[in-house]
């Protein structure tokens, strides 16, 4: 079997943020979107950047097997992960046979036969549901909403583990309605176990100075922990 | 021999010899629970450390030191009993007369005793120097014995450190012996091994130990007569919990007013202490809170203990330490774990008394380790930046289940292993030596084997390789020759009498070398081997510079093309210094450790093939090049894993930051990925960490505000160190290392 080749902006052998437990985590590069408050620009563009065969990655990855506990495994993330499927595919396939956890940070912006195929050695997937509402989608995403709750809708089908996670912008999606709209995904969506708030932050703006593009939500405060912990706290009494 | 105040023990072997291991293997209990049994600290406890804290500042203060005695030579019975105050103290004595203030310890050379008193504005008295003019130090001994070559490869600070002036520390006295025996005990026993001695060979070997056997029976009497002077007799076995931590102490207490030893490690005192906590807890003479305060007031008087030392001293040790390494946890060799709740009780001082670098505990850490207990060191972990991890189930395997930490990362049985402690020698920096055919750019000064500069206008590996072994050979021999004068003398002019007292009359002997400046070397010779290194001249045709082109594998990443010539570099030495007979049959060890000496062997080294510019520091110990790592935290890891400890038998210090956000988000998330973090890196068969826990921020704000922090503590290379008693030099140093952050 001929394993596909996969495009890697980054690797971080010590990811302790992106899904449970410590993982290897791959950022792959390229991303259809374009979300206002992306924290990875360098990661936008196709089919640049260092190449690895899956087996390559798997090889890098599983030296990291002893740290990986009973929780934790390799993430793949982005740049949008599911652009490249069948390397997804190919790199989860060879980490379940060594029983290595899988997990997949997308914003679920696509679905087809090869994303439902990687999506079938996925052990947990952490969806970026960016904002509550298609109107914020399409100015400060890009794409549909819909798009992601179609998404969604197979995941729960298929009874696969979801994080749902959002970055949270003051002014933005600080509010009710995208609380009320994040219990409603919970309540709706059996397989979504968790929600996960994250605080917008702006150390990427170098970044952005760096590639000579324009950060949009340059004007944005950075979200603080407080505010995290109160919107944590209302949610919890929107699921009572 | 049987003893009242042994009642309620197991009886066994170690009762009929010395033989503490014995005594805890059949008498302790091991503890699996959480720490919800810890105690708080009582009032006593605040009000005594909050004086203690207020001598901390003064003596801040003033410079560093808070007074020296500079008319009274320190010895066991030189200086009445010292109290901090005496009606609120459970365990009681201390080095002078009065809390903090310093003696001075001329036995290992007059010269930088001298120097220390003047470097803090005093000086050394007429009488000391009168008393010394005529008495031989341990400096002199070696200075008579150098060779030019020795002296030339100490100058050009191919070696540094060495102890040829001070102490030499390293050495562990077992010191519970005097709880569990007392020294009526112990003294018979010396005398009848000296007996023994007598009936065989008088050799130059027996009679040497003849000697010392003398010595070390006077200084346990003098022990004896100091305990006295603070009204104890201990002469006998310890009766209860706070006989047993004072009578260790005055044991410990002994060997700190004889030597001033770089480090004076404590050894291995928990859980010898848990079993009479034990007793007498279960007898309900006890409850825990003071257990606790009588584990407290021992840390107090610890965190007091100091030395006296000069600047330059303190810039190859900074932050004015004392290595009182405690090892803690581990497991039995019989699969229990060794953790009690006096392991407990002993991290807790970080909270009871607040973080501190001293005592330095070091947890052995096993996989097998109870997981409350695991998960209780990495809170410690990330609240204090205070404790060391290095891995049992390595060392077990080697030393057994009764070995302590001398100094960071130096393993030894307790009582009956030794070590000559011998520095390190700058790898990097014999590099150079070589590619400039035997000079040195530094110091001007043309030493080792004489040859051609290595000068091409590409470097080849090959050949680079091939004339850096024969200046690795050559190094070598005269390292361990310099050790040998070194140690011969010490044992001559400054000998260890109580705390070789407190060891088996028959030792092992380590000989412990070091390297600094792996990751230089291993990424200079993977940038010659993978990319283009063009050597600079100058006008005298000596190499003075290089010029880099292209990308080449860098140690920190998980990359074998590199990790493996850090590997073979260690191995390489190791070889070369076996081929050199050492004093006293000592086994050749190896550290790849440098505490904040890192620093100043940068300084001393010129611009290395990897791009680091002339006396740009190193990393310390066996840690990669600062912001090389490319691929995280864990990457990092694997590589210093690599390096193999069967090699580096003296220890491999790796010094890990991470910021909080980095390892996890929330406090409980964090303790489960250190834990996993610990758990998988020992798996790798790894052999030491230090970890830190906080920002950048925090040491950048410490550094301007130092009166904000007074009690910052950070590890730095296998020990911790107060950050504000760094120099700015080791500051910034530290503050520009790699902190793993968040993508």
């Amino acid at each position: 079997m001929k394993l596909s080749v996969g495009y890697v902006n980054s690797i971080q052998s010590l990811g302790a943020v992106d899904g449970p437990g410590i993982r290897f985590v791959a950022f792959l590069q390229g991303c259809p979107l374009r979300c206002s408050c992306c924290h990875n620009p360098e990661t936008w563009q196709f089919n640049v950047g260092e190449t690895f065969s899956a087996q390559q990655l798997f090889d890098k990855a599983v030296r990291f097997k002893e740290y990986f506990g009973e929780k934790g495994g390799v993430t793949l993330s982005g740049g949008e992960p599911i652009c490249q499927s069948e390397f997804v595919y190919d790199f989860f396939s060879l980490c379940k046979a060594s029983n290595i956890n899988t997990c997949l940070d997308t914003s679920g912006c696509i679905l087809n036969d090869s994303v439902k195929k990687a999506l079938s050695v996925t052990d947990r997937v952490l969806l970026d549901v960016k904002y509550p509402s298609p109107s914020l989608y399409n100015k400060h995403v890009g794409c549909n909403l819909s798009n992601v709750l179609e998404f969604l809708t197979y995941l729960n089908a298929v009874k696969l583990p979801t994080t749902i996670r959002q970055v949270v912008v003051k002014g933005i999606n600080d509010n009710d309605d995208n609380l009320a709209f994040l219990s409603r995904l919970r309540g709706e969506f059996d397989c979504v176990d968790g929600i996960e708030l994250l605080p917008f932050r702006k150390i990427c703006s170098s970044k952005y100075d760096n590639l000579k593009i324009k950060f949009p939500f340059a004007n944005y405060p950075e979200t603080d922990e407080q505010t995290i912990q109160n919107l944590y706290c209302k949610l919890k009494k929107h699921s009572k | 021999m049987e003893h009242v105040n042994w009642v309620g023990f197991i009886k066994g072997a170690w009762q009929d010899q010395v033989n503490v291991r014995d005594f805890i293997q059949l008498n302790y209990s091991q503890y699996l629970g959480d720490s919800g049994f810890l105690a708080q600290k009582t009032a006593r406890t605040s009000g005594l450390m909050q004086k203690v804290n207020q001598l901390f500042a003064l003596e801040r203060e003033n410079g560093g030191v808070l007074d020296i005695d500079t008319a009274t030579v320190s010895s066991l019975l030189s200086f009445a009993p010292g109290y901090i105050d005496k009606e609120n103290e459970i365990i009681v004595g201390m080095q002078t007369d009065s809390p903090l203030k310093r003696a001075v310890n001329p036995f290992g050379g007059i010269r930088m005793a001298r120097q220390a008193c003047e470097a803090y504005g005093y000086k050394l008295s007429d009488k000391i120097e009168e008393e010394f003019r005529y008495k031989t130090t341990h400096n002199d001994g070696v200075y008579r014995a150098y060779s030019q070559e020795m002296r030339k490869a100490r100058s050009s600070h191919v070696i540094t450190g060495l102890p040829d002036a001070y102490g030499r520390g390293r050495i562990i006295g077992d010191y519970r012996r005097v709880a569990l025996y007392g020294i009526d005990y112990l003294i018979e026993c010396k005398k009848k091994d000296k007996a023994d001695l007598e009936s065989k060979l008088y050799d130059s070997e027996q009679i040497c130990l003849c000697e010392e056997l003398t010595k070390q029976i006077n200084f346990l009497s003098y022990m004896l007569e100091m305990a006295k002077s603070y009204g104890f007799d201990i002469s006998k076995p310890a009766k209860n919990a706070k006989e047993a931590v004072q009578w260790t102490y005055f044991a410990y207490l002994s060997a700190i007013k004889e030597q001033n030893g770089a480090a004076m490690s404590l050894g291995r005192v928990s859980t010898f202490f848990d079993i009479y906590f034990e007793r007498d807890i279960k007898s309900g003479v006890l409850t825990e809170t003071q257990a606790q305060e009588i584990i407290d007031d021992f840390v107090i008087k610890l965190r007091i203990a100091r030395h006296l030392r000069t600047p330059e001293y303190n810039e190859l040790f900074g932050g004015d330490p004392m290595w009182i390494t405690e090892a803690l946890g581990g497991m039995g060799q019989d699969g229990r774990t060794l953790v009690t709740k006096t392991t407990y009780r002993m991290l807790n001082t970080l909270y009871t008394l607040g973080s501190s670098p001293e005592p330095n505990l070091t947890v052995l850490w096993s996989k097998n380790l109870p997981k409350p207990f695991k998960e209780f060191c990495a809170k410690i972990s990330i609240d204090t930046d205070s404790i060391q991890y290095e891995n049992d189930d390595l060392m077990r395997e080697i030393y057994g289940d009764d070995y302590a930490i001398a100094c960071c990362v130096s393993a030894m049985k307790v009582g009956k292993q030794m070590q000559f402690f011998g520095a390190r020698c700058n790898l990097a920096k014999l590099l150079l030596i070589a590619l400039n055919g035997g000079y040195d750019n530094q110091s001007d000064m043309h030493i080792g084997p004489q040859m051609p500069v290595l000068s091409a206008d590409k470097l080849d590996f090959s050949a680079v390789k091939e004339r850096f072994d024969i200046y690795v050979s050559w190094l070598a021999k005269l390292y361990v020759n310099t050790m040998n004068v070194i140690h011969y003398m010490h044992d001559k002019y400054a000998y260890e009498k109580t705390q070789m007292a407190l060891h088996d009359t028959f030792v092992d002997r380590f000989m412990a070398f070091g390297v600094a400046g792996l990751s230089v070397v291993a990424d200079s010779l993977s940038a010659i081997k993978y990319a283009n290194v063009k050597p600079i001249l100058n006008e005298k045709g000596f190499i003075v510079d290089f010029e880099t082109v292209g990308s080449f594998p860098k140690y920190g990443n998980d990359d074998d093309r590199v990790d493996l010539i850090a590997k073979d570099l260690t191995h390489q030495f190791i070889t070369e210094l076996r081929k050199t007979p050492t004093y006293r049959k000592a086994i050749h060890t190896l550290s790849v450790l440098t505490i904040t000496s890192n620093v100043t062997y940068g300084k001393n080294t010129g611009a290395t093939p990897d791009g680091r510019k002339a006396k740009e520091p190193f990393a310390p110990g066996a840690n990669p090049m600062h912001n090389r790592e490319e691929n995280g935290a864990l990457a990092s890891l694997n590589s210093v894993a690599k390096i193999s400890y069967d090699d580096c038998r003296d220890g491999i210090s790796n010094t890990f930051t991470i910021t909080p956000t980095a390892l996890g988000k929330d406090a409980e998330q964090r303790i489960e990925n250190l834990v996993g973090i610990l758990d998988g890196y020992f798996a790798k068969n790894a052999h030491h960490i230090n970890v830190n826990v906080l920002n950048r921020d925090t040491l950048l704000q410490a550094y301007e505000h130092p009166e904000n922090f007074p009690n910052l503590t950070i590890r730095v290379s296998g020990y911790a160190v107060n950050f504000n008693k760094l120099s700015r030099e080791q500051q910034r140093e530290v503050i520009s290392r790699t902190f793993h952050g968040q993508l």
